[in-house]
């Protein structure tokens, strides 16, 4: 039980930080974001599979 | 039978219906007849990946809900201590990051296409709406976590919410409402939005590309200068 505690409570760490002058953010949020926009990008031009004929 | 998704008549093999139970079916076959609701194709250019995010965030909703129900059955002693509480614990988390993810592409995509064209205004307004819903309910399941992360959370969100002076009817500090806010009253305000939202959709069918709006009987029918600009509509 301790050890479950301890773990818990070590999960909630303060994660690393980025920033740039006054611009701070956490990386795992910059991660999504970033990974978000490559997503946007991506749907724009990958070619969409066609599994059959459309109209 | 009129311009699409506007039809005002009544079938011609049914009668004018007198009883309110009558006429509330004949106005929902008008509005949503059973082959725009379930229908068997959609316009070319749907197949595009920019379409699939709508779906995705969805099919991540649903993923929410069925991990919430096992999280809610099982309780938060059970999700802290157990490997397959922390297991379901961050699908819950993560199938929260994809439904934001995917809604947030699925907004981009839509207003870069400009999607609240012809007479899809509701359509837009709904799907801004489930977005403001939605963070309500993450935010209260940040609250949730019933550790040192919720409670630095808690603490600073009651005095943004006291400034505005609901801090009294919605008190993040009060475990119990919050709990109750999370699992009933956020997931179905959530759920009935998206589900207006959907059969928006499938009233006025996908909103056409910029380039394509000729193609759209619903744009057609509210931008006249189309079929002057572009001669016979297509």
């Amino acid at each position: 039980m301790s050890g479950a505690f301890a773990s818990a409570v070590n999960a909630v760490s303060p994660g690393i930080y980025l920033g740039w002058g006054g611009f701070v953010i956490q990386l795992g949020n910059l991660i999504v974001i970033i990974a978000m926009l490559v997503l946007f990008a991506l749907a724009l031009f990958l070619p969409f599979p066609h599994g059959r004929r459309r109209r | 039978m009129s311009v699409e998704g506007r039809t005002t008549e009544t079938p011609a093999d049914e009668p004018s219906a007198r009883t309110w139970t009558g006429k509330s079916r004949q106005w929902l076959l008008r509005r949503l007849p059973p082959e725009k609701l379930l229908p068997d194709d959609q316009p070319s250019y749907v197949a595009s990946w920019i379409y699939v995010f709508g779906i995705g965030a969805i099919a991540s909703f649903v993923f929410v809900i069925l991990s919430g129900i096992v999280l809610s059955l099982n309780g938060p002693l059970w999700y802290h201590v157990s490997v397959l509480g922390h297991f379901v614990n961050s699908t819950h988390l993560w199938s929260v990051e994809l439904f934001f993810i995917t809604m947030v592409i699925h907004l981009w995509g839509k207003y870069w296409m400009a999607a609240w064209r012809g007479g899809r205004a509701l359509t837009w307004i709904t799907g801004v709406v489930s977005f403001a819903v939605s963070i309500v309910a993450a935010f209260t399941g940040y609250l949730l976590q019933t550790n040192f992360d919720s409670q630095w959370i808690a603490f600073q969100a009651k005095d943004a919410l006291n400034a505005v002076g609901i801090g009294a009817w919605f008190n993040v500090a009060d475990l119990g409402q919050i709990f109750m806010w999370h699992i009933t009253l956020m997931p179905l305000a959530v759920a009935a939005v998206v589900v207006l939202h959907v059969i928006l959709v499938r009233m006025h069918g996908v909103v056409p590309p910029l380039d394509a709006a000729e193609s759209d009987a619903q744009l057609r029918s509210t931008t006249p200068s189309l079929i002057d600009t572009e001669g016979d509509a297509r």
